[in-house]
């Protein structure tokens, strides 16, 4: 069987030292992965502080007033968007991975610029209320 | 001697026994499950405790105390506080199986995360189920404005 210049171009591409030469290496299937777990981590870490701070209610108006006004200053303002950025872009790119593992793989690409696209719209309508619910105070 | 090579895709299990679950499904399926049911409780929970009103300013005790008084948001919380506690803890363990590279390490970190996601459920769940809005003693200011009439 002749050898196309196809074949022999993805050949060489699989052995090349540049990432972008591989099918997964450094494409935007690699970067939602990364993303997805360096969000999932952040996330889970917030939430064992989160129920914390919450469980204060149980202690006293005092004790929960004092640390909740503590997400109210400018810089836990800033750490919030941030939060709910990461958030966002897990809930997101966790329905991307299940329509990929129910629907269809093909549309992995589509579906990662379909999540960045919703992300942005979902943050221009967040981070401007709250930035300003956080710095009108 | 011989040794038999599984084909391609067959799942991953730790002995040979027909009868034995399949754990590592059933959790690839809980993730799925639980992160669409967390993408409505966690969207809702972020609306209506930063978007609505004044957002993350208006947040205190008094405002806690009217949510945990609600039956709906009750069940809302602890529903969020079980399915996002596993969820995380699923995943947390997922990455110490990739990255902790020793037998001993893996072992430690994963009852590390045992250990705070039971803590962290059974905290969470006694909070919103014993929760006082009113206690004793507590300046009229702090508390909900239905504690008056009490």
């Amino acid at each position: 069987m002749p050898q196309t210049a196809g074949t022999l171009d993805s050949q060489q591409k699989t052995t090349s030292r540049r990432p972008a030469g591989t099918l997964y290496r450094g494409n935007t299937g690699m970067w939602s992965w990364v993303l997805h777990r360096i969000t999932g981590v952040a996330i889970f870490f917030f939430l064992l502080v989160h129920i914390l701070d919450t469980a204060l209610v149980r202690v006293s108006p005092e004790a929960y007033n004092a640390v909740i006004s503590q997400y109210q200053t400018p810089i836990m303002g800033l750490g919030e968007v941030a939060l709910v950025g990461a958030i966002v872009f897990h809930a997101f790119n966790g329905l991307r991975i299940i329509l990929i593992d129910f629907w269809n793989a093909k549309y992995q690409r589509v579906l990662f610029y379909v999540v960045i696209g919703l992300w942005v719209v979902t943050m221009l309508g967040f981070a401007p209320r709250h930035l300003i619910n956080v710095f009108s105070h | 001697m011989t040794s038999t090579i599984d084909a391609p895709r067959s799942p991953y299990t730790r002995s040979t026994k027909k009868s034995s679950i399949n754990w590592e499904k059933w959790g690839w399926i809980y993730m799925r499950v639980s992160g669409v049911v967390l993408v409505v409780l966690i969207f809702g929970h972020l609306f209506v405790n930063l978007m609505i009103g004044e957002g993350v300013s208006a947040l205190n005790f008094a405002f806690v105390a009217g949510k945990l008084t609600n039956p709906f948001w009750m069940v809302w919380d602890v529903i969020m506080l079980w399915l996002a506690l596993i969820h995380g803890g699923n995943g947390m363990r997922t990455l110490v199986n990739d990255y902790a590279t020793s037998r001993i390490s893996r072992g430690i970190l994963k009852v590390a995360i045992l250990v705070s996601v039971v803590s962290l459920i059974t905290l969470g769940t006694l909070v919103v189920f014993t929760f006082d809005p009113c206690p004793a003693g507590a300046p009229a200011d702090l508390v909900a404005s239905f504690c008056k009439t009490l």
